[in-house]
């Protein structure tokens, strides 16, 4: 009896839409009939995936989802997103809650491998740091022994953490929490000396304490954080609608077009411009997208500079310089294979 | 005294008048109340003593900060920065919409506006002994209203729809605790009646089922719901975090509803179980018109101190990353517009003014229905 | 109309009632589909669950408990490193959630005692305090109060650095955001003298007990058992140490560097969570307390007056021990709800079972099903123990009715 009535209510949610999904191997057909991307992202940090006052989802993390959802529907906004826990993250798009996981998330051979997940590129090269209070005058991580840390779990954080205190010799007594909030409220009690998960992440979390110029964040990175956008094994369509979302961006910014003047790159003769914005051969449909996809990722979202500046750059308050982020022609990682 | 003895052959009766006591201390007026309630034994007085001054010692400097050093108006952290400033209710003034609604469109929160006030058109009559129409009342709650509610809230099928991603606030806590408490109801009872049965296998996986439930705590629960559950379900079918989080809940509560029910049925005299096989009612026919009757009027004290009971448990679904009251309140201390050292415990008296008056009243809601019910059944 | 319907049935087949509605029948076949229900969902749960284990490669059974954890945790009470296995890890979780529980009951109950015969105190004063901790307490989230416990314990303790200590020099305690301070005493040969004494103690006690049970049985005197068993506690442990020649090395902390190194340390993320757990169950431990005294009828006060006891006489051998009655079943429970809420301390960093094993260990090894399955069965083998342990209990404290 009780369990007909469980079942009973997984009917009427099933059939009220009220977040079931059905995943199927071909995702993009699903995301096409129910007409929005469903998008796996924090539950706040700033720059990368983050609400703003109106409940709009803001981040370099966002506007990847954003502008898959524009190259499918050449409208940025068909994206619903879905705010995950770090513990969550796996399970959601693994189940098919979710389409595409965005959700700051280093790029590691096991989870490539043992999860049944596929990384779709990097749009963040990371690393993990520490920050500390200017007052303890420490200026390197090597002198951090004996500190009191705070980390959050489910991160691969916890493991480098012990990793580089291990390989230097000294010892450290972690402060572990569950959730973002709670680590922050932490370290800006002064329960703990030294605050540690990547980098960009410290610099986002710096501007939500209550004196952010108190603090510094170290030069060391202990280990390489490559974060990039996540999806299903075994659809390899969808898995290349992502990476070439990713790329068109970074193309886009290699080849000068932005968002302001895509229209008139449109009349560019440069074949390069012309085969990524769709002038010049059939690249869209061969993914099962309209031909101007790119341009509509470009038009209605920007390229990878673009979306940098306005989320996590140097006009932001989280003032990251591209550093590693830079195009590879600027000396940065960030290196697009050509639309051809 | 030997003439005493003498004259009466009980020692231990007295012959001498006893000399007259003193005429009692005022037991009345103010320096009587003073006396009996404050001041009895010097023990009392040394007592009395140390709590007024403990109490002079905390409830001025409380008091100011809530009250008279707190800042009641500004639009950023700059106004609550500073030396000696209280609480920074600006603060709670400019958020009160998300610890309200969550991330509910402004635009749209009318419709949790009108789910509410409709909520509220159902319980004052019900909660009223006095008002008729009980048995409409409670099928407007139990079922209308759900159906209502979910389609006002989600905008399913006809208005613009909202994910439950956006909801939030007092919102969520009031859905995550009513949804509880309405799926909780019906499966306590089958559980409770289940427990009771003479059917062996029923009565044993009732059992089980209610001390698994009853044994673990209530995040290990969320914790499965959240991580484990999606894992157990078909690899096309996946549910809403909300959903997920709104099973666990009731599955919980329902095996605490159970035991409550359970007390109410083994309060009822056997003669009416005995009665309503005597006048050959079947098993289903009896439970519904002799025995639950009586037996959910008897347990509503109880009902009603589960409620409570979800009601403040609603507030770990935070760990699970569903921003209810206390959750979107937490989160909003990371706010940089907001930050400063007044912000968190501002923050954290609100929500925990909130509750307060949600389970007080239930409380005292609670003890009224004791004190109504309290007739005939005492043995 | 249903009403009806049954009276009929009832009447007409009772000669000679079909199969269908022979109560037997019926029942044999409702279990048997309730049990093909369970079982089919019990099945396609597992059948579904292996599938998708299988399916997103994530590796199941229980060896990842040799492994290596690689993890560190911030308050272990058995030896644990980051180079220990998942197993470790586990029983520092759980040994963790013991400590707080056991602490949490033993306060809770002090607390809650204390407060409930406020709750009854003649004093005006003292009594509406009582009402209103209870009321507060009783009302607010526990999550809610442990998160203002926590915020407020690290706003009023200050860093170790601003203590005023100099470096290097040991205390012999001091408090800080860091936690509680205090020497450590290191164990030397001989010290397992000292517990082979207390064990003796504790015998000695209970010997004495029963004797002057016996005693009072027979001549009617009374012996102070308590204070005597105490003394013999405390002395014969003291005696071991001074005869044994003080077997234990001390270790004093001292600032260094950031921290203080040295010592025991009780950390902050402790000292919040038990005081939020045992400030939140005392304050229903206090209502339990004040309806079993009050359940004690007045007749028996008055009747112990007039046989002469003496007010702790009659609250100590006539009052208390029938309050007991009512007390114990629902204690029984808050003993339990405070071991399961101990499980809240994942919100404020306490490495309990939940935190460190539903958490740390559940993303590195990323086995949701094996560790959440563990973990639960580790509280339900809790609360079963600790019921029947109380039932026990309350059945040698039952009215013994012949």
């Amino acid at each position: 009896m009780k369990y007909s009535f469980l079942s009973a209510v997984a009917g009427v949610a099933v059939a009220a839409g009220l977040g079931a999904t059905a995943a199927s191997a071909a995702t993009l057909d699903d995301v096409k009939a129910k007409g929005f991307v469903q998008c796996g992202v924090s539950t706040g940090l700033a720059g990368f995936s983050a609400p703003d006052d109106a409940g709009d989802w803001k981040g370099i993390d966002v506007d990847l989802c954003r502008g898959v959802a524009a190259a499918i529907f050449d409208d940025a906004s068909a994206v619903k997103y879905s705010p995950l826990s770090a513990k969550e993250r796996f399970t959601a798009l693994q189940s098919g809650e979710i389409d595409i996981l965005s959700r700051n998330t280093t790029w590691t051979m096991s989870r490539d491998t043992e999860l049944g997940l596929n990384f779709a590129g990097v749009n963040y090269y990371d690393g993990q740091g520490f920050m500390v209070r200017k007052s303890l005058g420490v200026n390197s991580a090597l002198q951090l022994s004996g500190a009191s840390v705070c980390v959050q779990t489910g991160t691969t954080t916890e493991l480098n953490l012990t990793d580089y205190f291990k390989a230097n010799n000294m010892t450290y007594n972690p402060v572990v929490f569950e959730k973002l909030e709670e680590v922050n409220a932490a370290y800006d009690s002064n329960r703990c000396d030294v605050y540690t998960t990547d980098q960009s992440g410290l610099y986002a979390i710096r501007l939500g304490l209550s004196a952010p110029d108190d603090h510094v964040v170290l030069p060391e990175v202990i280990s390489k954080e490559p974060l990039g956008p996540v999806v299903r094994q075994g659809d390899d369509q969808w898995f290349s609608i992502v990476k070439w979302v990713h790329f068109a961006m970074i193309n886009a910014e290699e080849l000068g077009v932005t968002s302001e003047n895509v229209d008139e790159m449109m009349d560019s003769e440069n074949p390069n411009i012309m085969r990524l914005l769709g002038k010049e051969g059939t690249f869209g449909e061969a993914v099962g997208l309209e031909n101007d996809w790119a341009y509509q990722v470009i038009k209605n979202v920007g390229n990878y500079g673009e979306v940098f500046e306005a989320n996590v750059g140097e006009s932001t308050p989280l003032g990251i310089a591209r550093g590693l982020n830079a195009l590879w022609t600027n000396g940065g990682l960030q290196y697009a294979p050509p639309v051809r | 005294m030997p003439g005493i003895e003498n004259a009466n052959p009980f020692a231990y009766v007295s012959t001498e008048t006893i000399p007259q006591s003193p005429p009692p201390t005022a037991a009345k007026g103010v320096a009587g109340w003073l006396k009996t309630n404050l001041f009895a034994t010097p023990r009392d007085t040394v007592l009395t003593i140390i709590v007024a001054l403990i109490l002079l010692w905390i409830v001025p400097p409380m008091l100011n900060w809530l009250f008279f050093d707190a800042v009641w108006t500004g639009d950023g952290r700059e106004a609550c920065l500073g030396e000696h400033v209280g609480a920074c209710w600006a603060f709670v003034e400019a958020k009160f919409g998300q610890f309200m609604y969550g991330r509910y469109p402004a635009e749209l929160r009318w419709r949790v506006d009108l789910t509410g006030f409709l909520l509220i058109a159902g319980l004052v009559p019900i909660a009223i002994p006095s008002v008729p129409y009980k048995r409409e009342n409670a099928i407007y709650l139990l079922v209308v209203f759900p159906i209502i509610a979910f389609m006002l809230l989600t905008g399913w099928p006809f208005l613009e729809p909202v994910e439950t991603s956006r909801w939030g606030g007092l919102l969520v806590t009031l859905v995550v605790a009513i949804v509880g408490i309405v799926v909780s109801f019906p499966l306590g009872i089958l559980l409770a009646l289940g427990r009771r049965s003479n059917l062996p296998i029923v009565k044993t996986m009732s059992v089980i089922f209610i001390e698994f439930w009853r044994g673990v705590p209530l995040i290990t629960v969320l914790f499965m719901s959240s991580v484990m559950l999606p894992l157990f379900l078909p690899a096309d079918v996946s549910f809403d975090k909300l959903l997920r989080a709104l099973i666990g809940v009731a599955l919980f509560s329902s095996a605490y509803m159970a035991e409550v029910i359970r007390g109410g049925l083994q309060a009822i005299p056997k003669g009416q179980y005995e009665a309503a096989n005597a006048m050959a009612l079947t098993y289903w026919q009896g439970m519904r018109l002799i025995i639950l009757p009586q037996a959910l009027k008897l347990v509503i004290p109880g009902i009603v101190n589960t409620f409570i009971g979800l009601f403040k448990d609603t507030s770990l679904v935070l760990i699970i990353g569903i921003f209810d009251l206390l959750g979107i309140v937490q989160q909003n201390f990371t706010d940089t517009n907001w930050i400063s050292p007044a912000t968190p415990a501002t923050g954290l008296v609100f929500a925990a003014f909130i509750y307060f008056i949600f389970c007080f009243g239930m409380s005292r809601y609670s003890a009224f229905m004791e004190e109504r019910l309290d007739t005939g059944h005492k043995r | 109309m249903a009403h009806t319907d049954g009276v009929a049935d009832g009447t007409e087949d009772s000669g000679r009632a079909s199969l269908i509605y022979d109560p037997k029948v019926r029942g044999v076949f409702f279990q048997a589909i309730l049990i093909i229900v369970v079982a089919y969902l019990v099945y396609s749960g597992i059948s579904n669950a292996a599938g998708n284990l299988a399916r997103a490669g994530i590796a199941s059974g229980f060896d990842f408990f040799g492994e290596r954890a690689g993890f560190e945790i911030g308050q272990t009470l058995v030896h644990y490193t980051n180079d220990s296995t998942y197993f470790r890890a586990f029983l520092v979780g759980l040994l963790n959630t013991l400590m707080v529980s056991a602490l949490g009951i033993l306060f809770a109950t002090i607390i809650g005692f204390i407060v409930g015969l406020a709750r009854l105190s003649r004093n005006y004063l003292i009594r509406k305090l009582a009402t209103v901790y209870v009321e507060t307490l009783r009302n607010i989230p526990l999550l809610l109060q442990l998160l203002f416990w926590y915020k407020a314990v690290l706003a009023v303790l200050p860093n170790p650095r601003e203590t005023g200590l100099e470096q290097g020099t040991t205390v012999l305690w001091t408090l800080n955001n860091r936690g509680l301070y205090i020497p450590r005493l290191i164990p030397e040969a001989g010290a397992s003298a000292i517990l082979v004494a207390a064990i003796i103690a504790i015998a000695l006690w209970v010997v004495i007990g029963m004797w002057a049970g016996k005693r009072q049985m027979r001549t009617g005197q009374q012996f102070p058992t308590f204070l005597t068993g105490l003394a013999i506690l405390v002395g014969l442990p003291l005696l071991t140490f001074f005869l044994t020649g003080m077997p234990f090395d001390v270790e004093f902390s001292a600032l260094q560097g950031f921290n203080m190194s040295g010592g025991t340390v009780i950390r902050p993320e402790f000292i919040a969570l038990l005081l939020g757990l045992s400030l939140y169950t005392a304050s229903f431990i206090a209502e339990i307390v004040r309806a079993g005294i009050l359940a004690v009828a007045k007749g028996q006060t008055e009747a112990a007056y007039a046989l002469g006891l003496s007010p702790n006489h009659t609250s100590r051998l006539v009052i208390i021990p029938q309050a007991m009655r009512v007390i114990i079943p629902p204690l029984t429970s808050q003993y339990l709800n405070l071991t399961k809420n101990s499980s809240l301390a994942v919100a404020i960093g306490y490495p309990d079972l939940v935190a460190v094993f539903g958490g740390t260990v559940l993303n590195q090894t990323g086995q949701a099903v094996e560790v959440i399955t563990i973990t639960m069965l580790v509280y339900l083998t809790i609360s079963l123990l600790t019921s029947a342990f109380m039932n026990w209990f309350n059945s040698r404290v039952a009215l013994v009715e012949r």
